[in-house]
């Protein structure tokens, strides 16, 4: 008997339909979800782990140097994956992907006025170990501007991407960085409900700082629980 | 210990280096790509094909599509389908529809058999795109499946009338089969999606 999973606690999701993000409109389903219930179709999923993680994917300081290293501020983001019910998620792999320290991403389509790095390309991976924590290492991305309203904004932010354990699990998110200002004018960060917000910022942390070399950030992530009733086949 | 699930947030319009980077050609291996299927796999080979369109009816060419499927025998490549993966096929498959002239995105991937006894064979579909907060999960059905799909029980949970937005049609190219399969957000064709 397999576990199924809980349901995506849409309190803590934003609505498809979050009109100040202008481009839901056209986007969003209008139709209710259909439920479903969960099947092998659904507790079963790709499976990536430690093995999916090459030698310098989890170190974007150095997976896209060339003759140099990137400009910006070193950081060190790290953090736990559980799920609901507080037990670690294993071996899972993450998926990242962000700005460099200008603002700029180095997708063909970005057209930000703000310089490429030649020492920084902005993708990496890392896995999580037997405890659920994972690290990588990187450098802050900036702010940069979108054409969302007139003078947008996104806040500095990592593009996070998670499997888990099965298809249900599965996770794009962002997390956001303390006391930024540009938070509570982002109509992206603000259609998350008010209460789940802080969950996307990440804390600094003097504990995962390395001395002389990088600052720390702490960015936990929950991913949804199993449920005690198993699946009836 | 209770914990409250991250939220999510959408892909933007920028993961393809990070995501699907072989097929945007950027120096990063890519963990999935749209062909699932290695030599002499097990099966019949088919492909899956389509585009994403808004609600203006506009193909989206910043959307990331995955699939999840058991292989030619029914079974999933994952420890909870503990009748084990008979044909070594991982049966996971991503693709961006940024690459093609028209935005579509394909697969190239086996026919599934039925995963369990009533089961139509069908495949698991996560849709992601700049505009999405979350994303959205869909099946794509096979239209030469006629007789299953009539037993299926999630089909059977979907209203008559839209039934079809989740049956890919088979048609055959050169010796290749093809199922088209056309993923729309909204419209009198809105495709359905699953709370699962
Ligand atoms: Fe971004």
């Amino acid at each position: 008997m397999a576990d199924v999973f809980k349901p995506r606690d849409w309190s803590s999701h934003p609505a498809y339909l979050s009109p100040d993000y202008k481009s839901t409109a056209l986007r969003s389903p209008t139709k209710p979800l259909i439920p479903l219930t969960q099947s092998l179709s659904e507790i079963t999923g790709p499976v990536y782990g430690q093995e999916s993680v090459g030698p310098l994917d989890a170190d974007l300081t150095k997976n896209g140097a060339g003759t140099g290293e990137p400009l910006g501020e070193r950081i060190i983001v790290t953090g736990q994956v559980l799920d609901e019910d507080g037990r670690p998620v294993p071996d899972t792999l993450i998926e990242v992907w962000q700005a460099n320290a200008a603002g700029r991403y180095v997708h063909a389509a970005d057209q930000h006025d703000a310089p490429l790095d030649p020492n920084f390309f902005g993708g990496g991976r890392c896995a999580t170990n037997a405890e659920g924590w994972y690290a990588f290492r990187t450098i802050k991305p900036g702010a940069y501007p979108w054409g969302n309203h007139l003078n947008a904004w996104r806040p500095n932010h990592i593009h996070f991407s998670l499997f888990g354990p099965s298809f249900a699990t599965r996770l794009i998110t962002q997390m956001y960085f303390p006391s930024d200002p540009l938070l509570e004018l982002d109509p992206i960060f603000l259609a998350t409900p008010e209460g789940a917000r802080d969950r996307l910022v990440a804390d600094f942390s003097m504990e995962s700082t390395e001395a002389g070399i990088a600052l720390g950030y702490r960015f936990d992530i929950v991913l949804r629980g199993r449920n005690e009733t198993p699946m009836d086949s | 210990m209770t914990k409250k699930q991250t939220p999510s947030q959408t892909i933007g319009p920028f993961f393809a280096y990070g995501l699907t980077p072989e097929q945007y050609d950027y120096n990063l291996n890519s963990v999935a790509m749209p062909q699932l299927t290695g030599e002499n796999q097990e099966g019949t080979a088919i492909r899956i094909e389509g585009q994403v369109f808004d609600g203006e009816g506009a193909a989206v060419g910043d959307a990331m599509i995955e699939i999840w499927q058991a292989d030619t025998a029914g079974r999933y490549a994952h420890p909870s389908d503990n009748r084990g993966s008979n044909t070594g096929f991982k049966g996971f498959g991503r693709v961006g529809t940024g690459t093609d002239p028209e935005q579509r995105f394909f697969f190239e991937t086996v026919k599934p058999g039925a995963v369990g006894q009533g089961q139509a064979p069908h495949i698991n579909v996560i849709v992601f795109m700049r505009g999405m907060l979350n994303h959205a999960y869909t099946r794509i059905y096979f239209s030469d499946e006629a007789e299953a799909n009539t037993t299926d029980p999630v089909l059977a949970t979907v209203p008559a009338e839209r039934r079809g937005t989740l049956i890919a049609e088979r048609d055959t190219r050169k010796g290749t089969t093809v199922y088209r399969f056309d993923i729309h957000m909204q419209g009198p064709k809105e495709t359905v999606f699953f709370d699962l």
